[in-house]
């Protein structure tokens, strides 16, 4: 089944068009890493999939329904460019909080599992605008992940983190792939995307220039996909 | 039960948020405050003037101090891009609404629950001869501002002047709300009991609150996501 689909969408900054007529799939249980150089359309594309804006033309379809219904997104888990926790909070008044936005049956277990899992339950009570850059990486991480998502939307999930919590971010995405989810990421990264993904899609310019699986070829050499595909 | 529950979670977010950092409601009161006491310095109307003029007084401070609370709500979300994730949650735009909406009214109404004796004091104004039916128009008032000012909270949340671009946004909109808020707190405030000449405007006041929750529990999924 298809869990991520893009078609023919289109969207336009003024008139400048950031993407043209992009057609994308995702099977269930895929891996697919979102390439491109900056201004490819990558963060775009990805928040028209997640629903956080609209396309001008084309239709997005996450596990077969409108991203935007309730029920998708209750099946959606996002990582953007910022951390999106609370600075004024506590990491578990965090996880709380959305445990509950979330309706999980016991969101403060919850809260307190996925502390664990990302080695921040020493820090739970400390308000997160104390915690290093790495800790609040792996609380946006543990955010994410909370509801366990169906299908995980991640934009440059591996920028800024340490190597604790790109460690931490990668077992999980493994688990999340052995566990059958779907996972699309926007990436510059392109070792540690390429290690986890499946599948691949190049943009340039706002247009899908590749998207196919993943090759041996372009695990050796990460440049591989941007030399045969890309402008070079 | 699923959008109460969901409203009540948003609202203590919050609240508690706003709480921890003092933020908003300290410069709101600050504000009320300062204005409240300058003005008694600056006028020194008799008995009667000052009940004339405490409807309008009182309305354009609590105004002008619900709009430091207000321009907060929303773009207390745009640090660490938390916004993103209360769009991404399933929870519906009214439920979003309605839970900010209410921590700003619960904000608001403190404010303006501490400047009220201070009015009193400053300008020697017995203002608890109708005391409840003072409450409930200051709520009716207050809930008006709030769901004004938090719907246009969310509506200039990405515009850079969002400071200056609300207010101007928000004033104009409340004109019928505090006309009739001004109205009925200066007769309340004189001993005239509500109904009667007044009805009307507690008519139109309590129809703004109405027609304008309703519009922007409809319209905040809209404003958010386009």
């Amino acid at each position: 089944m298809t869990a991520v689909a893009a078609e023919g969408v289109w969207k336009f900054f003024g008139d400048y068009p950031a993407l043209r007529d992009v057609k994308l799939g995702a099977e269930q249980g895929a891996c697919l890493a979102l390439i491109g150089r900056n201004g490819a359309g990558k963060t775009t594309l990805l928040r028209i999939i997640g629903g956080f804006s609209k396309a001008a033309r084309g239709q997005v379809r996450i596990l077969g329904c409108d991203p935007r219904e309730t029920e998708t997104r209750r099946r959606v888990g996002w990582i953007g460019h910022g951390i999106s926790v609370y600075d004024e909070l506590s990491a578990f008044e965090n996880l709380s909080l959305f445990g509950r936005l979330y309706n999980l049956p016991n969101p403060r277990k919850t809260a307190m599992e996925w502390l664990e899992r990302t080695g921040l339950e020493r820090a739970k009570d400390g308000l997160v605008r104390e915690f290093s850059r790495g800790m609040r990486q792996r609380l946006a991480v543990a955010r994410a992940f909370l509801h366990q998502p169906s299908v995980l939307l991640l934009d440059e999930p591996f920028t800024a983190l340490d190597d604790r919590a790109i460690a931490v971010l990668q077992r999980l995405l493994q688990d999340a792939l052995v566990a059958g989810r779907t996972v699309v990421m926007s990436t510059h990264q392109l070792r540690e995307a390429l290690e986890l993904a499946t599948h691949v899609a190049l943009l340039n310019r706002g247009k899908i220039a590749f998207h196919g699986e993943r090759t041996p070829e372009m695990v050796a050499d990460p440049g591989w996909v941007y030399a045969h595909y890309g402008e070079g | 039960m699923d959008f109460i529950r969901q409203v009540l979670v948003i609202t203590r977010k919050d609240l508690r948020a706003e709480l921890r950092t003092k933020e908003a409601i300290n410069a709101s009161l600050a504000f009320a405050l300062v204005i409240l006491v300058l003005f008694s310095f600056a006028f020194d109307p008799t008995a009667d003037q000052t009940r004339e003029m405490s409807g309008g007084l009182l309305w354009i401070v609590f105004a002008f101090a619900g709009t430091l609370v207000l321009n907060r709500s929303f773009a207390r979300e745009l640090p660490n891009d938390c916004l993103d994730a209360l769009v991404a949650a399933p929870i519906s735009g009214g439920a979003l609404f309605l839970g900010k909406a209410l921590a700003n009214f619960v904000l608001v109404m403190a404010v303006e629950l501490v400047s009220l004796p201070v009015f009193g004091i400053f300008y020697n104004v017995h203002w608890t001869s109708r005391f409840w039916s003072l409450l409930l128009v200051l709520a009716l008032g207050t809930w008006g501002l709030t769901v004004i000012g938090t719907i246009f909270s969310a509506l200039t949340v990405n515009i850079r002047l969002r400071e200056l671009m609300a207010p101007l946004l928000v004033y104009p909109m409340l004109i019928p709300a505090l006309m009739s808020a001004m109205q009925l707190s200066m007769d309340l405030i004189a001993g005239k009991p509500l109904g009667g000449e007044n009805e009307i405007w507690l008519r139109l006041l309590v129809a703004f609150d109405v027609i304008f929750t309703a519009l922007s529990l409809l319209l905040l999924e809209t404003v958010l996501v386009g």
